[in-house]
């Protein structure tokens, strides 16, 4: 389940490890070297990143926010032990097994053998001399999850709010929006680190189950900011019982399923009925909702591998007259907000890849883009998904949060978007609200201006997305990038569409009354017969 | 009973000298000879006040005083109303008569062999969400009593190099009990929830530590006589030491004098919050 919305941004994770792996010396390595099987591996798949001395500065270290983890100070997020403990082997072995979901690390369960994971474990251990044979490192009880009710979650959403004050870093919402948010910085390096987005419960480290949370909770995540609340119920401030709301609460901000991954963005039609008329209108509530996965921008010069948009929700209706599209995704400021310059400004100066240092070009706004061909594709031949080129062109949209409209406009390849100054069909309507942007676009399905593309219906129309968090130092080429998936506006239906389904369930509900009213006629008939049948 | 409490106030000493002599006063003379020194089993309370004297002196502090950064609390308002004035940053804290606060020392050789009772728990206060004291000295096994004074989400996240850290939440008015068992110049904490908030914390195996104060004082008191080496440590201007001797009956008088230009002496600590980017101003 986790694993299909997961899998995008591990492929990145893995492209980044390979190119790092490609700088090593490849040849004689062969992991079945017995008593140094740990070390072989280590060297062979995890130096690139972590180091060949375990401090987390390996060749790919510089393309990883945040940094590969420094096993020489043993700090490890997912334990199942107290704040400040040494984990366990078995929770070594976990992150080995499913990796960390928010960050470049993948996890290794398919990759390795049992026995390398194994020897992978004792040989981190070696890089601390905190460890040792004699102190066993002791697990936490967690006791059993409580049950979640309508209650427990109020009570949950009450003690995030108002006592525990988990807002102050993950937002009144949990978007990791908070006040502190802009801050934050690891332990170990003291680099800037995101409060996680508890909207995404799929990409948190440790799992994403109630029972991962209340871990995270009692445990804290070692080298992070966020603390364990042990002490918090050691002292009779809460009880157990109200951490597990806190964890239940917490749970209840994702879905219940991690979002599958569509390819078809379904365009309700409004037949009779208005578009929504804004962003935030309550129609939209109504229309179901796909999640595009997006990554960073790793094909183009310069590329970027610190995106902070890592998937957005949309939404499309029409009415046969125009169409509506709505766009949402997390991004805790409105940029550029003078509170998040300093983390820009580290951000921008922390990702250096080697072709090109990414400068910082001043304020830069959060951007969206809508990328259609230019042109309906005859068959299945749609542009390059990087903006087209110059056989097969894109229309795109175009919105930025320091300006009030849209613009269309046309690109064929990175860099070479040029947006209409005129004649513009295109709206929209925006609202930033507690670390969310949400984006309305409509437009009149056909337009008399040549460059824009006339949207049909019941067909699949090639659609691919851009984000960019400007206070996160992405512009340009460094943002969010989406390969392309579909906007599918329902047809117009038929009358005889809903004659026909309609008469189906009238005589299939008319055959079901007159098999039920006979089988009751038989029952009232026979009924004491039946009953001691079944008595026997 | 204190026949046997003053005959351990009288060797102690005796084999302290004898150590020092033995090694020429070099650095590292006390920890190498406190093996041999301490081979029979450590005394448990092995000062006796009637032989004992004191070091007291001060920091001085040379140059103009950098200007500190400006703290804006205006993101909480309870803490921002419980400070009269505007806060600064409490990295360097020159006092009006010229001397530095904020100065950690402590008897970094010379008691290697000698064994102390732990003392009493000492209060951490986070009040105006600031750390109150800014610089801590503790022995190992000491409590540290963290409280939160103001009401609301603080942190305590610690990071040794020495030893395990912890990182702990406190939402509301409460008390936190830790101690740290290994000795460590220094102990980083910091309050991520605001980035402006760190402290340190001295871990030595010993009660002879002291922090300047508000007059640039420090006085390290009730010292078997012999020579000891004192550290004076600074978060911006590093650290210095001075082989001090303290005799019977007297106080050593001991001047560490830091300057402005001593800020790129700095050791910072692994893992301590070198808070540049924080939201926080310089003024001028």
């Amino acid at each position: 389940m986790a694993e299909s919305a997961s899998s995008i941004p591990r492929w990145m994770a893995l492209a980044i490890l390979f190119a790092a792996a490609s700088a090593l010396p490849v040849g004689g390595l062969s992991a079945q070297d017995g008593d140094n099987l740990g070390q072989v591996t280590y060297d062979r798949w995890c130096a690139g990143c972590h180091g060949v001395d375990g401090t987390g500065d390996g060749d790919g270290a510089g393309y990883m926010l945040p940094r590969p983890r420094d096993f020489t100070q043993a700090l490890y997020q997912i334990r199942t032990t107290a704040s400040g403990d040494l984990p366990t082997d078995e929770d070594i072995l976990n992150v080995i097994n499913v990796g960390m979901p928010g960050t470049t690390m993948p996890g290794w369960e398919d990759l390795l053998s049992d026995n390398e994971r194994e020897a992978l474990v004792h040989y981190l251990k070696t890089f601390s001399r905190f460890f040792s044979p004699d102190e066993v490192p002791q697990p936490l009880d967690f006791g059993r999850a409580t049950r979640s009710n309508a209650d427990v979650l109020a009570e949950g959403e009450r003690l995030f709010r108002e006592v525990a004050d988990c807002a102050a870093c993950h937002g009144e919402e949990g978007r990791g929006d908070g006040e502190s948010a802009p801050t934050l910085t690891d332990d170990e390096r003291d680099l800037p680190i995101r409060a996680a987005d508890l909207t995404e419960s799929w990409l948190f480290n440790g799992g994403g189950d109630v029972e991962d949370i209340h871990r995270r909770l009692l445990t804290g995540l070692d080298g992070t900011p966020m603390p364990s609340l042990a002490d918090v119920i050691t002292a009779g401030v809460i009880t157990d019982e109200q951490l597990w709301a806190i964890a239940h609460y917490v749970r209840s901000l994702s879905p219940d399923d991690p979002p599958g991954i569509t390819e078809v963005v379904r365009g309700v039609l409004f037949e009779g009925v208005p578009l929504p008329a804004s962003v935030s209108d309550e129609v939209w509530d109504g229309i179901e909702a796909a999640y595009l996965p997006l990554v960073g921008q790793i094909i183009v010069m310069p590329r970027w591998f610190d995106p902070r948009v890592d998937g957005v929700w949309v939404q499309a209706a029409h009415d046969g007259e125009a169409v509506a599209v709505r766009v949402s995704w997390s991004d805790p400021n409105n940029s550029p907000d003078p509170l998040w310059a300093d983390w820009k400004s580290q951000v921008i100066a922390l990702m250096q890849p080697k072709e090109s240092d990414p400068q910082d070009e001043g304020a830069t706004p959060d951007q969206l883009m809508v990328q259609f061909p230019m042109q309906m594709p005859e068959g299945m031949e749609r542009p390059f998904f990087l903006r087209g080129d110059n056989r097969r062109p894109v229309y795109l949209w175009q919105w930025q949060s320091d300006r009030d409209s849209a613009l269309e406009g046309e690109a064929r390849g990175m860099g070479t978007e040029a947006f209409q100054s005129q004649g513009q069909d295109l709206t929209v309507d925006v609202s930033h609200a507690d670390g969310q942007w949400q984006i309305m676009f409509t437009r009149p399905l056909v337009t008399e201006d040549e460059g824009d593309l006339d949207f049909v219906t019941g067909e699949a129309i090639p659609m691919a997305l851009f984000a960019w968090d400007g206070d996160n130092g992405e512009s340009g080429t460094r943002g969010s990038v989406s390969s392309w998936y579909y906007l599918f506006l329902e047809d117009p239906t038929p009358a005889t569409v809903y004659v026909a389904p309609a008469l189906a369930m009238m005589l299939t509900a008319a055959l079901g009354f007159l098999v039920v009213g006979r089988a009751q006629k038989r029952e009232r008939e026979g009924g004491e017969v039946v009953g001691e049948t079944a008595n026997t | 009973m204190s026949d046997r409490f003053e005959l351990r106030g009288v060797v102690a000493p005796t084999l302290m000298l004898l150590v020092m002599a033995g090694c020429g006063g070099g650095d590292g003379g006390g920890a190498s000879g406190g093996g041999g020194a301490g081979s029979g089993s450590a005394v448990e309370n092995p000062v006796d006040a009637a032989t004992a004297g004191n070091i007291a002196g001060s920091i001085v502090f040379e140059g103009d005083a950098p200007s500190m950064a400006t703290i804006d609390m205006s993101s909480e308002s309870v803490c921002a109303a419980k400070h009269a004035s505007t806060p600064m940053a409490p990295e360097v804290v020159v006092n009006g008569n010229g001397t530095l606060a904020n100065v950690f020392v402590y008897v970094k050789e010379g008691l290697e062999s000698l064994q102390f009772p732990t003392p009493g728990a000492v209060l951490l206060d986070q009040d105006g969400c600031t750390y109150l004291p800014h610089v801590l000295g503790v022995m190992t096994g000491q409590d540290i009593t963290i409280r939160n004074s103001d009401g609301l989400l603080h942190n305590i996240n610690a990071s040794p190099s020495e030893q395990r850290g912890f990182n702990s939440s406190q939402p509301v008015n409460m008390e936190t009990t830790r101690a740290f068992g290994t000795a460590e110049i220094m102990v980083p904490l910091r309050c991520d929830v605001h980035g402006w908030m760190n402290a340190y914390i001295g871990v030595v195996a010993h009660p002879y530590h002291s922090v300047s104060n508000g007059t640039g004082a420090f006085s390290l008191s009730t010292l078997p006589p012999g020579e000891y080496v004192i550290e004076a440590w600074h978060e911006r201007y590093g650290t210095q030491t001075q082989t001090v001797t303290v005799t019977t009956g007297q106080t050593a008088d001991v001047t560490f004098t830091f300057s402005a230009s001593m800020a790129q002496n700095a050791v910072v600590p692994l893992g301590a919050p070198v808070d540049l980017h924080h939201a926080v101003t310089e003024t001028s």
